[in-house]
C-alpha cells in the first residue's frame, strides 16, 4: 500500500481507442478522485462517450490502459466490475416489462439480495430521488421523462456502487425538469459523495455540477479544470466554448459550487 | 346435405386423419421451433452470420413441396416411415418463419435497454432470458404462427408419399371424383388452421411485454 496520496478511483493511462479505422481517442490521461464529480465536456463526436464506455468495459481500449480501483479493467471480472458501477445513460434504458420497482431492484436480486432487503432498499432509493411510493407499481411507459430518468438513477445506485457514470442523463429533458434534476443531484451528492463522471455538452450543466471539468476535442483531452478556472482559462478551445454560451455562467458556476 | 352424411359415416376415419395430422404438424412444429428459436437468437447477435442463415432457410423455402418429399424419400433411415420424411420435411419449411421472427424480435428490443441491462452487469444469459426474450416473445410467436398455418396445408401434401393425415380424403377424393370425399379432408384442414391461428394469436396477446 502506497502511504502518499489517496490513488484515483479511476485512472486512464496513455488510452487509446481505435475502431474501423478510425481513432476516436488518442494519448489520453485522466485521473478521476475519490468523490469528486469529473464532467467530460465537449461536442458530439469527441469521445466523452467512448471514454465512459471504457470504464465500465463496454468499450475495450486498443492501447493503453484503464484502472479501476487501482485494478486495470482488462484484468477485472467484468460482471462484477459492472455491478460496482451505476450507469445511467439519456435514453434511460428502463426495462419496458418490468414495473419501475423491479427496475430498481433488478442489480440487487442479482445479486442475490433477499426480497425483503431487496423491497426496504427500493424504497429508501425512491425517496431519496423524489418517486412518490405509488410510482413504484408502475409500468415505464406510464411515467414522464422526468420520472423515468429518476428511476434511472435510483436503479444506478440501488447495489451503492461507488462510481457513478452519467451520459448526458439531462439532455433529452425539458429545461425545468433538467434544472430540478441538476438541483436534486447536487443535494444527492452532497451525502453520498460518489465518484461521479459525467458527461454532457452542456457547458452551464458542467460548470453547475462539475468539481472538475475534463474538455475534449476530436478524441484528445484538452484541459482539465476546476468550473471557475475553467471560465477564466486562456485555452483557445475552452474559451471558444465559453464565448459559445455567452453571459451568465459566473453564477452557474458559483451555484454549483455553494 | 350428403357431405355431412359422408362425414357421419366416416367420422371414425375423419377423427383417425385428423389427429394424424394434428400430430405431424405438431411434432414438426415443434422441431423446427426447438432448431429455429436458438438459431434466431445466435444470428441476432452475431450479425455476420444472419445473411447465410437466412438465405439458406429461404432456399428451402423455395423447394416445391411435392419435390422435397420426393428427393427425402430414398434417404435410408428416413424412407422406412413416411411420417418421420413428413415430419423432416415440414419442420424445413417452418424454420424459415420461425428463425426470421425471433431475429426480427431480438432485433427490435430498445439498444438503449440492452446497454443499460450489460452496462448494469447482466450476464449474457441473463440479458437474453430476463429482458431480449421476454420482449421479443410476441414476434417471435408470430413467426410460430405463420409456421403452423403454411404446415398444416403442406401436411395435406404429405399424404402423397403416405405419410397419413388429412391428405388422404383429399388425393382420393381427386382420384375418385368426389367433391364429398375431397372436402373432408379440406375442410377439417381448414378448421385446423384457422384454430391454430386464433388460439397461437391468443398467446401472442397474452404474453406481448406492457
Amino acid at each position: 500500500m502506497q502511504p502518499t496520496a489517496p490513488s484515483p478511483v479511476i485512472e486512464f493511462r496513455d488510452v487509446s481507442y481505435r475502431v474501423a479505422g478510425t481513432q476516436v481517442l488518442a494519448g489520453f490521461n485522466l485521473q478521476v478522485q475519490l468523490g469528486e464529480t469529473l464532467v467530460l465536456l465537449g461536442r458530439s463526436g469527441s469521445g466523452k462517450t467512448t471514454t465512459l464506455k471504457l470504464v465500465n468495459r463496454l468499450l475495450s481500449p486498443t492501447g493503453g490502459e484503464v484502472r479501476v480501483k487501482g485494478v486495470p479493467s482488462a484484468d477485472a471480472d467484468v460482471i462484477q466490475l459492472r455491478r460496482g458501477i451505476g450507469y445511467v445513460i439519456q435514453d434511460v434504458g428502463l426495462f419496458p416489462h418490468f414495473t419501475v420497482e423491479r427496475n430498481i431492484g433488478l442489480v440487487p436480486k442479482i445479486a442475490g439480495w433477499s426480497d425483503e432487503r431487496i423491497r426496504s432498499r427500493v424504497g429508501e432509493l425512491m425517496q431519496m430521488v423524489g418517486l412518490a411510493p405509488d410510482v413504484g407499481l408502475r409500468y415505464p411507459r406510464q411515467l414522464s421523462g422526468g420520472q423515468r430518468q429518476r428511476v434511472g438513477v435510483a436503479r444506478a445506485l440501488a447495489a451503492d456502487p461507488e462510481i457513478l457514470l452519467m451520459d448526458e442523463p439531462f439532455g433529452a429533458l425539458d429545461p425545468l425538469t433538467r434544472d430540478e434534476l441538476q438541483r436534486e443531484f447536487l443535494l444527492l451528492q452532497q451525502r453520498l459523495h460518489k465518484t461521479v463522471v459525467f458527461v454532457t455538452h452542456d457547458l452551464r450543466e458542467a460548470l453547475r455540477l462539475g468539481s472538475r471539468i475534463a474538455l475534449m476535442e476530436a478524441g484528445r483531452l484538452v484541459t482539465v479544470l476546476p468550473p471557475l478556472d475553467f471560465l477564466r482559462s486562456p485555452d483557445p478551445w475552452a474559451s471558444a466554448y465559453v464565448r459559445a454560451f455567452g453571459d451568465g455562467l459566473e453564477s452557474a458556476a458559483n451555484r454549483g459550487a455553494s | 346435405m350428403n357431405f355431412f352424411r359422408f362425414i357421419w359415416q366416416n367420422h371414425e376415419q375423419v377423427l383417425e386423419l385428423t389427429l394424424e395430422h394434428i400430430w405431424l404438424v405438431g411434432v414438426s412444429t415443434l422441431v423446427a421451433a426447438v432448431i429455429g428459436i436458438p438459431l434466431g437468437i445466435v444470428i441476432a447477435h452475431r450479425t455476420r452470420l444472419n445473411k447465410p442463415v437466412l438465405a439458406s432457410a429461404n432456399i428451402i423455402q423455395t423447394i416445391p413441396s411435392l419435390a422435397l418429399f420426393g428427393f427425402l424419400l430414398p434417404v435410408p433411415w428416413l424412407g422406412e416411415r413416411a411420417d418421420r420424411l413428413a415430419i423432416l420435411a415440414l419442420s424445413l419449411y417452418a424454420l424459415l418463419p420461425i428463425i426470421r421472427s425471433t431475429y426480427t424480435g431480438i432485433r427490435g428490443v430498445d439498444p438503449a435497454v440492452v446497454e443499460a441491462g450489460r452496462g448494469m452487469g447482466l450476464t449474457d444469459s441473463q440479458l437474453l432470458f430476463q429482458v431480449e426474450l421476454p420482449l421479443a416473445v410476441s414476434v417471435i410467436l408470430s413467426g410460430v404462427r405463420v409456421a403452423i398455418v403454411i404446415s398444416v396445408g403442406l401436411a395435406t401434401i404429405a399424404a402423397a408419399i403416405g405419410a397419413g393425415g388429412l391428405g388422404e380424403f383429399i388425393f382420393r377424393g381427386l382420384a375418385m371424383v368426389d367433391d364429398r370425399v375431397i372436402l373432408a379432408g379440406a375442410i377439417p384442414a381448414a378448421i385446423l388452421a384457422l384454430t391454430a391461428d386464433f388460439g397461437v394469436g391468443w398467446l401472442e396477446r397474452r404474453l406481448q411485454p406492457r
